[in-house]
């Protein structure tokens, strides 16, 4: 048994070195090779300085830029909220009958309120699963043109031809709702400002 | 079989037995009852000091408890009564068996004959040697040495008829109880005290030697672990309802128990188990053990000998066809004079057709004749005559060989003559003239009436039939089809029988087969089912794993359907079982949690009056179903011969759905019964 | 719900399913053809692992060989991984200098990963360095395959005239090279090409246009991404799983890795058809599974895009529940994500499941008490054939004969195992539930009150036992309570019905095979497929009913009726 059991852990070094190590420094290394652009994590370089990942959300509370959807990350050392923490991401997991998820979606609706024209989109309320969740559906986009035209003095049709131009549709026609990146359009903003 | 059974008697005998069978030391072999009698100890408690469960002296639900604790004890008696009234059917036919086992006194012989002394039957073992005379009731199961005597044996087989014992051949075995009526036999004890069919028998419809089967075993295990897992989700419930802040009554959460478990199947099924015994019984066959049955219904293939199974024990003359040449009347004359000393039923047949074909044996013809004796080295019959002629009658093979050898030319018609009578299912018979070949008697195999019917009712069950004959491959092939078979062994040597057997088990079949020789019994020990015909050799009955009393080796098939129906039986009741559940967890599981999670009410989809009632009326359903299913379990579940997919969406479709769909109809009705009595609050 | 919603995972099923059925000949080929496309590149492989590990790959075992070759190299497995986790902080490939891990995490986590697992209670940006992960990444290679070649060895009892299960070596190694690692290599640069980074660099931080800093932590996410989908592992290099945006940037990124854990799964029924010379079995089985998995599918669907009435009362107006969900998946990627990680038995999330409305939350909870709806890496498929054991002895007995499956007898040996096997998974998971909830240490770690508390607390335990690694994430899972319990509720899911079934493959193995007639039942026809879903169901429902009806059921009809806890 013993003899065995020394095979046994022959075996299981000799494939962690194929199977850890080997595949994964050789696809690291295509990657880098083929992919560098995704490979780095979609980073965004504006003037020299990384200004985020196209793929992971930020929080903007400033006026005159698009909301993002709530985040409920928190700090890894304290435990503290700490929004679109990308380094720790993280979910609400509040249960659908939680008295505490309905307070915490009064809190967004009381921060989202003067951005968002009509109905208020649950999109731009209820947490998203990451926390890090980089777009808004198209319609929670479209909601906020008239508080960011209010707020950047851009024309209400100038901003909203640009939430199309960027909006992204359904892959195939079927998979995802319609939707748009809130980086990448609150960058195209500012470029609008000239900023 | 069933004699003058008192049914009356067995009820209340079973009644008694129920209370008796609450002993917790027999209770405990049935795992799923034993569960229900533990909660009933419980309850019982809880009835009396609510307090020792950790209850309030007086929650006011003592009345709840003691209709709990009523419904468990019924339930328990319910079950009980339905094994006792199996075991008391099986014990009434053992008592009239014993009846017939009155003490007898044997006249003990030596070797030679000489008397040495009587002895009480009890006191003789195996290789005694026992002289019987006319009115004596034979004292042992043996095998006859010496004599031949006509015997009753209707004590165990029913049948009034007479039979003929005789010593040497394969009708030489005596079984102890039956009378000799006429003439005398002298035997040897073959059996030990205590060890005759009569013994075994009694013993198995007492159900005294009762082992679990196979297939009852397994389904045992299956049926200890549902309660193993319902256990567990009943122990698991009151932690999980506790965090809910919510009290469960111990009474509620045994209640429940005692609904999800397979109590229906469990209750009855060793009922089900001696009843099938019972009704192999009843058909007058001995199995030796419960075993036996049910390898039956898993018989693959069936071997049955043509002769006395298929077709009528004897073939006829049907018709003489002479040679050219040969006068007609000169033929059936020669073949008159060569059956003359035929005892066989063929020659006797042969005599028959004969006279009606107007010869006859003219005074003084068979004087200083001397009869050939038929064996198996010649295979030929005939006579020697005074004048020197010699006629013989035979196989055409050995007619020929005998024409052969004395130079005389062969008819070329012989050939197809031969061939036609074997097309048509017939046996040709040659005979022969001083080697001169006069011609061929038709002799005819008679299909017994209905063996067509009984051999598609085995192709649909999906029984492979094998006829085993002595016939040439034509004859053989004729009769099987006629009469349905699916394949056929021709030319058999005993030897044949037992290489198929062993062919067909090595490709994983099941075989049965039936056989009465001496030389059928290793066949019948290699078989898994060997039926032995009880006026068979007493080597072939012990070989055999089932005797037929009635010697009617197509009481096979009969077999064949009372072990599938066994099994049926259980599959259906344990399928009613489990789909019973469903409709008691929409009783019970809003009527548990009626304070704590109002919200559940939207399950309580049958409206029950109120959480009482709820749990009361499944717990009532699930004890009244017992008794409402003992005719099922006792009768067995009608079995048709069909294919298996078909039988399986019948039977998932009855007991299955409407194992799902009937406690819904039951659970509501209780409860209008017990709102209109006014039990549904206390 | 919505018709483009249902067509589109209505085409990845059937994508699904036109790949399942070459790949499932294609690993009947593997593990008993002798020659393949692969031999000349894996040949020289396999030569040299089996040479470095000493090991006789060409003996036939009997079970207990099989068994004992099985569970020594999983406990070597183990010790490797237990040594590397414990030295991370010494060890290179540790960008973001993450120090020691708690011996307790160290326990859960390579119970979890050794067993297919990958319940995690840690978070992994925050816990471990690379080398870990490659570690970890070893065992999502390594233990599917363990559980896949057990599952061949089983299915190898009914095949007529054969005298052993085969070789556990020849079966592991072979299926890793031939099967897991060929296909994920392509499988991770497919998903690098839609934006999953591979580096090692470390995390990057970012100057926000607000003016603000982003710590944006990286992996080598990409290779772990294909394994962990591929091999139904399910344990994220992320915190969120497959919610994370690098683990899963968009709708295809989705899709492949839908695509990937049920591919192996459903291939190996079709690789069980070509076993047993019966691929109308395997068609009924792959078509009575997929109606159960379809109908629930539209269950979670229908309910997540009904969305939650008290969330409603507060904006005024209905729409689909996204808490929990990110905008790019939509709402029927996220249900669809569900249904197949739970069916699948990976545990990869791209939804948080504690968020789900209650009926929604149902769903992957009861997919992982039936524990068959295709199930994981082998352990699924012997789940099936367990239920179909029990199935085939209570029909069996309907039609009057004593139960035969593919062609061996199902007797007393078998139905005592296959019972007891079936019993192992309601007991760990009835028992453990029942343990927290009446224990403080197993209440403290709720994180939500009332019907839904419980929920959270079977669901860790169902998905511990059912070894799917997905979680009700808002349970306090790393204490010490959960993490140890967690742990052996893991171990006892995985190797006790694996042992058994291995027991009941030695007793098939030694019977004869009985040529089918018209009076055996068949089981490869519709009737007997719906009976065994049937019984299957039945005996979910009737064992877990109680504990649903006490968490998910009552919590829907509370929703509905407008309360909270």
């Amino acid at each position: 048994m013993a003899l065995a059991f020394w095979r046994n852990l022959r075996l299981a070094v000799t494939l962690f070195v194929i199977l850890g190590l080997g595949y994964s420094l050789l696809l690291v290394g295509i990657g880098q090779e083929f992919f560098p652009y995704q490979a780095q994590g979609s980073l965004m370089v504006e003037k020299g300085q990384v200004v985020g990942s196209s793929l992971i959300g930020q929080e903007f509370s400033v006026p005159g830029l698009f909301h993002s959807r709530p985040s409920a990350t928190v700090n890894a050392a304290t435990g503290r909220p700490e929004p679109y923490n990308a380094d720790n991401s993280s979910g609400s997991n509040l249960g659908p009958t939680s008295p505490a998820l309905l307070k915490e979606i009064r809190t967004n609706m009381a921060f989202q309120r003067g951005q968002v024209t009509g109905p208020m989109p649950g999109n731009l309320v209820e947490s998203s699963a990451s926390g890090l969740d980089p777009e808004i559906t198209l319609q929670a986009a479209l909601a906020q043109v008239p508080a960011i035209a209010r707020q950047t003095g851009i024309a209400r049709g100038v901003l909203r031809n640009l939430v199309l131009n960027q909006a992204q549709g359904p892959f195939l026609g079927l998979y995802g709702p319609w939707r748009v990146n809130v980086l990448k359009l609150n960058l195209a903003v500012r470029q609008i400002e000239g900023r | 079989m069933v004699r003058g059974i008192s049914y009356q008697g067995v009820f209340r005998r079973a009644f008694i037995d129920s209370f008796r069978k609450l002993d917790p030391r027999l209770q405990y072999r049935n795992p799923v009852m034993f569960v229900v009698e533990i909660g009933t100890l419980v309850t019982l408690i809880m009835s009396l000091d609510p307090r020792v469960f950790g209850g309030p002296a007086d929650s006011g639900a003592r009345g709840y408890d003691v209709l709990v604790t009523v419904i468990l004890i019924v339930t328990l008696l319910f079950a009980n009564f339905a094994e006792a009234l199996a075991e008391g059917r099986g014990r009434a036919q053992a008592e009239s068996l014993r009846r017939t086992k009155a003490e007898t006194v044997a006249h003990r012989i030596d070797e030679s004959g000489a008397k040495l002394g009587d002895v009480p039957a009890s006191r003789l073992h195996k290789g005694d040697l026992v002289r019987v005379d006319a009115g004596e009731l034979i004292p042992a199961d043996g095998e006859i040495v010496r004599g031949v005597a006509s015997i009753d044996e209707s004590a165990i087989t029913g049948e009034s008829a007479p039979v003929i014992r005789e010593a040497g051949g394969d009708f030489s075995s005596v079984t102890g109880g039956t009378r000799v009526l006429s003439d005398w036999i002298e035997m040897r004890v073959e059996q030990e005290p205590g060890k005759s069919f009569l013994d075994r028998m009694i013993a198995l419809v007492e159900g005294a030697e009762r082992q679990k089967s196979p297939n009852e075993l397994a389904l045992t295990v299956l049926l200890a672990a549902l309660t193993l897992i319902f256990l567990l989700v009943i122990d698991t419930l009151p932690p999980m309802a506790g965090y809910l802040h919510a009290s469960l009554s111990v009474a509620t959460l045994i209640a429940l128990l005692v609904c999800l478990i397979p109590t229906t199947i469990g209750a009855l099924l060793s009922a089900i188990g001696i009843a099938g015994m019972d009704r192999v019984i009843r058909f007058n066959i001995i199995a030796k053990s419960g075993k036996a049955v049910e390898a039956a219904g898993d018989v693959d293939t069936l071997i049955l000998d043509k002769t006395g199974t298929i077709t009528l024990g004897n073939r006829m003359a049907d018709a003489f066809q002479p040679m050219p040449g040969v006068a007609y009347e000169d033929m059936v004359h020669a073949a008159l004079l060569a059956s003359e000393h035929d005892e066989t039923p063929e020659g006797k047949s042969i005599v028959v057709l004969a006279e009606r074909e107007g010869q006859h044996v003219a005074a003084g013809e068979l004087d200083g004749a001397s009869p050939i004796v038929f064996s198996a080295e010649t295979r030929r019959s005939g006579v020697l005559l005074a004048s020197g002629r010699e006629i013989a009658k035979g196989a055409v093979d050995v007619i020929r060989r005998a024409a052969e050898k004395s130079g005389s030319p062969i008819p070329p018609e012989l050939d197809a003559v031969t061939e036609q009578i074997a097309r048509s299912g017939g046996t040709p018979l040659g005979v022969v003239e001083d080697g001169k070949v006069l011609g061929v008697i038709h002799l005819k195999d008679i299909i017994k009436s209905g063996m067509q019917d009984r051999f598609a009712a085995l192709r649909r069950m999906g029984i492979h039939t094998v006829m085993v004959t002595g016939d040439n491959p034509l004859t053989a092939a004729t009769i099987a089809r006629e009469a349905g078979v699916d394949d056929f062994i021709a030319e058999a040597k005993p030897e044949d029988k037992m290489r198929r057997i062993r062919e067909e088990q090595a490709d994983g079949r099941l075989v049965a087969m039936t056989g009465d020789g001496t030389n059928d019994a290793p066949a019948l020990a290699q078989a898994d089912v060997g039926l032995a015909m009880n006026s068979g050799t007493s080597a072939a009955k012990e070989a055999g794993n089932m005797v037929d009393l009635d010697s009617d080796p197509t009481k096979l098939i009969e077999v064949v359907s009372i072990g599938k129906q066994l099994l049926i039986t259980r599959g259906a009741i344990t399928t009613f079982s489990i789909a019973n559940d469903v409709a008691k967890y929409f009783a019970i599981i809003p009527a548990m949690f009626v304070t704590a999670v109002p919200a559940l009410q939207a399950l309580n989809v049958m409206h029950l009056t109120s959480p009482q009632s709820a749990i009361l009326s499944a717990l009532i359903f699930n004890a009244l179903i017992i008794p409402a299913l003992i005719p099922l379990a006792l009768r067995g579940v009608r079995y048709r011969p069909m294919g298996a997919t078909e039988m399986l969406r019948r039977n998932i479709l009855i007991y299955g759905l409407g194992g799902v769909v009937l406690p819904f109809v039951g659970i509501k009705l209780i409860d209008l019964a017990l709102t209109a009595l006014g039990l549904a609050r206390i | 719900m919505t018709w483009q919603g249902l067509l589109g995972d209505a085409l990845l099923l059937v994508v699904v399913t036109l790949a399942a059925v070459p790949v499932g000949r294609y690993m009947y080929n593997v593990f008993e053809g002798d020659r393949s496309l692969l031999d000349r590149v894996m040949g020289p492989l396999e030569r040299g692992i089996f040479r470095l590990a000493g090991i006789d790959e060409s003996q036939g075992m009997d079970w207990r060989s099989y068994a004992i070759a099985f569970l020594l190299s999983n406990l070597a497995m183990a010790v490797v991984v237990y040594l590397i986790l414990m030295f991370q902080q010494d060890l290179p490939f540790n960008p973001a200098r993450l120090g020691p891990v708690a011996p307790t995490t160290i326990f859960n986590t390579v119970a979890s990963f050794v067993t297919n697992t990958n319940w995690q209670v840690y978070s992994p940006e925050q816990t471990l360095s690379n080398l870990s992960e490659f570690a970890l990444q070893f065992l999502q290679f390594a233990t599917p395959a363990a559980g896949l070649v057990v599952a061949i060895a089983f299915v190898r009892g009914f095949v007529a005239g054969r005298r052993d299960l085969g070789n556990y070596y020849r079966d592991l190694v072979r299926a890793l090279t031939r099967i897991f690692l060929p296909i994920a290599f392509i499988a991770a640069i497919a998903l690098i090409a839609t934006g999953v980074p591979d580096t090692l660099s470390g995390s990057v931080i970012a100057h926000t246009i607000t003016g603000a800093t982003q710590t944006i932590a990286r992996a080598p996410a990409a290779g772990f991404e294909a394994i962990k989908q591929l091999g139904t592992n399910g344990g994220g290099i992320f915190n969120v799983n497959s919610a994370h945006p690098f683990e899963n940037p968009g709708p295809l990124s989705n899709l492949i890795e839908e695509f990937l854990m049920a591919l192996l799964p459903t291939s190996l029924v079709f690789t069980f058809g070509h076993y047993i010379k019966n691929r109308r079995q395997a068609w009924i089985i792959f078509g009575v599974t997929m109606s159960l998995m379809v109908v629930l599918l539209l269950v979670i669907y229908s309910a997540e895009a009904a969305g939650n009435p008290l969330v409603h009362r507060l904006l005024g107006v209905a729409g689909p529940n996204w808490e929990g969900k990110d905008t790019r998946f939509g709402i029927s990627g996220s249900s669809l994500f569900t249904t197949l990680t739970t069916a699948y038995t990976t545990g990869a999330v791209n939804t948080m499941h504690d968020s789900l409305t209650p009926l929604g939350g149902l769903v992957p909870l009861f997919e992982m008490m039936l524990n068959t709806v295709f199930g994981g890496k082998g352990a699924g498929l012997l789940n099936i054939l367990m239920f179909f054991i029990i199935s085939v002895f209570v029909t069996g007995l309907m039609v009057g004969r004593t139960p035969e499956l593919f062609g061996k007898k199902i007797e007393v040996r078998e139905v005592t195992a296959a019972a007891a096997a079936m019993l192992v998974h309601p007991f760990i998971i009835l028992a453990a539930t029942a343990l927290a909830l009446s224990t403080a240490a197993g209440r403290a770690g709720i994180f939500n009150p009332g019907f839904h508390g419980i929920s959270e607390v079977v669901y860790a335990y169902a998905s511990s036992a059912a070894n799917n690694g997905s979680a009700f994430a808002g349970l306090g899972a790393s204490s010490p309570f959960y993490a140890i319990s967690t742990g052996i509720v893991i171990l006892l899911g995985r190797y006790l019905s694996m042992l058994l079934l291995l027991y009941i493959a030695g007793s098939l193995l030694a019977k004869k095979t009985v040529p089918a007639s018209t009076g055996t039942l068949r089981t490869d026809t519709w009737t007997f497929g719906w009976i065994y879903l049937g019984i299957v169901l039945i005996v979910g429902a009737l064992t877990f009913f109680p504990v649903l009806a006490l968490g998910p059921i009552a919590e829907q009809l509370a929703m509905l009726a407008g309360r909270v806890f």
